[in-house]
């Protein structure tokens, strides 16, 4: 029998109902594989004690029950963005340093409740501001797969790469993630792993770090499109303490996975065509079509056109949503305070305490917000950017309403990357890595990232499916369809 | 619209960030390089376009005007890099 922690959630579920397996035998084979994989830098705090506790908790809860929740006894990992009570919840980020949440999240809570177990919290891009996990305050966390017998390291992609890096390396059955650009979908794709963020409100924002309100959902990560459907589940539902959160029943996910999408109508929209698009991410993306048509979908060329400007919108909307919620970060009530010279004052601590702890993209994003809401400037930027923001959702719901069911995509506009390798390029070329993503969060549609294949150096790529709002489960029966089809089944070859 | 270490400044110092004056000038190198990217924004025909406010058609809720909470101020202090005698406490303002 494989190692427990190579395990599906839907497989692990099957098992520990069955009584074949115990929480605590699959909790201790994730332990252990989290504590050889140090050179991955996935999990930068360690909860083996609450983990046990919740293993023990849960393996009564399974006791003889065919009807325990599908997440009872599944360890899993916390991006470190989630404040998880009595545990360091710093949004990888030196500005939170000690901070230790006197409350759970409403999502972590809702998988807790289930019986999911928490080994520990996961590496990120600081606030959620970066493509490749590079501005942690932790070091980055490290791609399990490599390119071919090069020893390079590569970036499992951000902000979610601890989340990725984890779930592929088979630390944990599964993980949080979270998406304000493509922050969940990037990391899937880069790592071979399926990653959903969902319709914005479906999952509560509370007691997430806030990064952009506007545009963050928590989602999944997992290693199928079925463990998906399973988590996204659990971590969904109305939550009076987040006014954004949508009051709408949550369907059984799984259930829809049914594998027919006959009569279905898929959307390749030409705008994702870029110039210089490498041929393998165009000939993953033609290989994807025809999975699809053979399936028994409706192939239809479709035009967004307003895709060219959805990253120079996102960059108004962002940093200036960011320079607000930042604004929180003043050394007065959690976190962090610079040491005071002889008569600083309160300007002086702010300015001190914010310069110490944020990070350079941090400060960047923060600064960029902070501009383009100046006076002289709100209209021109901001105000803007939101017209165009309009537009941009107007595309997508002009083609859902002529009968597109989903939306087909390359996840990424490129394979994982090298650490270190865009760190003499200016801000704007690591962007573009949400090329394909960010339409999505601007629309605010349920968007997911599906392995599809391999390049050249064995890297995985993944292709990105986009559904109509609140059709998750939709959505997920069109990626199972193409997960399917596509039967991606490599792994990275351990060397950590 | 191009930033100047001035503008840049003025930009830290709105954001309560301390910027050195040594680090002015890359600081305003790539917000120049950011804002360009922006720029394009500028090609789009917004004629009677109204911002967005929400993206997903829905009223927020509202929720009933009554106390659910309190009574929690140890939690509410625990975290603070200076609580005292029941109060966060910060450098003297003077006015």
């Amino acid at each position: 029998m494989s190692e427990l922690n190579t395990l599906t959630i839907s497989e692990a579920r099957d098992r520990l109902r069955s009584g074949e397996i115990t929480a605590t035998e699959l909790t201790e084979a994730c332990l252990k594989a989290v504590e050889d994989a140090g050179a991955l830098n996935a999990f930068v705090h360690h909860t083996p004690e609450i983990a046990m506790e919740q293993a023990k908790a849960a393996e009564a809860r399974l006791q003889g029950s065919e009807e325990a929740p599908a997440m009872c006894g599944v360890p899993i990992g916390i991006k470190d963005l989630f404040c998880t009570k009595g545990v360091p919840s710093q949004a990888a980020s030196a500005i939170l340093n000690g901070f230790k949440p006197e409350y759970e999240s409403t999502v972590s809570q809702n998988l807790f409740d289930a019986g999911a177990i928490m080994l520990g919290k996961l590496n990120m891009d600081e606030f959620a501001m970066g493509s490749s996990n590079e501005t942690s305050t932790y070091g980055n966390a490290v791609n399990p797969w490599r390119r071919g017998n090069d020893d390079a390291a590569l970036t499992p992609g951000g902000s979610s790469g601890g989340s990725a890096s984890a779930v592929a390396a088979d630390l944990c059955l599964a993980a949080t993630g979270t998406d304000t650009g493509g922050s969940i979908r990037q990391p899937a794709a880069f790592t071979g792993i399926t990653g959903i963020k969902p319709t914005y409100g479906r999952c509560s924002r509370w007691g997430i770090v806030a990064f952009a309100s506007s545009l963050d959902q928590a989602g999944p990560m997992t290693k199928s499109v079925r463990d998906a459907a399973i988590m996204l589940e659990t971590m969904c539902g109305h939550d009076p303490k987040d006014s954004t959160s949508a009051d709408l029943p949550v369907p059984n996910f799984e259930a829809m996975l049914t594998g027919d999408i006959k009569g279905k109508t898929i959307g390749i929209p030409k705008e994702y065509r870029m110039d210089g698009m490498p041929d393998e991410i165009e000939a993953l993306w033609q290989s994807g079509t025809e999975m699809l048509r053979d399936a028994g979908a409706e192939i239809r060329d479709i035009s967004l056109k307003h895709t060219k400007y959805a990253l120079p919108a996102y960059y108004v909307l962002a940093p200036a949503e960011a320079s607000s919620n930042l604004a929180r970060y003043d050394g007065v009530r959690y976190g962090h305070r610079a040491q005071l010279a002889q008569g600083d004052g309160i300007t002086e601590m702010y300015e001190k305490t914010r310069a110490e702890g944020f990070g350079a993209e941090v400060k960047r994003r923060v600064m960029i917000g902070t501009y383009v809401l100046s006076a002289g400037f709100y209209d021109a930027y901001y105000n803007r950017a939101r017209k165009v923001r309009a537009l941009i959702k107007k595309d997508f719901d002009d083609v859902f309403a002529e009968g597109v069911d989903a939306i087909l995509t390359p996840a990424t506009p490129s394979a994982a990357f090298g650490l270190g390798e865009m760190a003499d390029v200016d801000p704007v070329a690591m962007y573009l890595n949400d090329v394909f993503t960010v339409t999505v969060n601007l629309a605010g549609l349920p968007g997911i990232s599906v392995p599809a294949g391999v390049d050249a150096q064995g890297l995985p790529l993944g292709l990105q499916l986009i559904g109509r709002p609140w059709e998750e489960g939709d959505l997920l029966n069109t990626a199972y369809t193409l997960e399917t089809a596509a039967g991606f089944l490599a792994k990275p070859s351990k060397w950590w | 619209m191009s930033i100047d270490t001035q503008t840049a400044a003025r930009v830290a110092k709105l954001a309560r960030i301390e910027v050195d004056d040594a680090d002015l000038p890359v600081l305003a190198e790539e917000f120049n390089a950011i804002l360009g990217f922006i720029e394009q924004l500028g090609e789009v025909d917004i004629d009677g376009v109204e911002p967005m406010t929400s993206v997903t058609p829905m009223r927020l809720k509202r929720r009933d005007d009554e106390v659910s909470d309190g009574d929690q101020q140890s939690k509410v202090l625990k975290n603070a890099p200076d609580a005292r005698e029941g109060f966060f406490a910060v450098p003297k303002v003077v006015e």
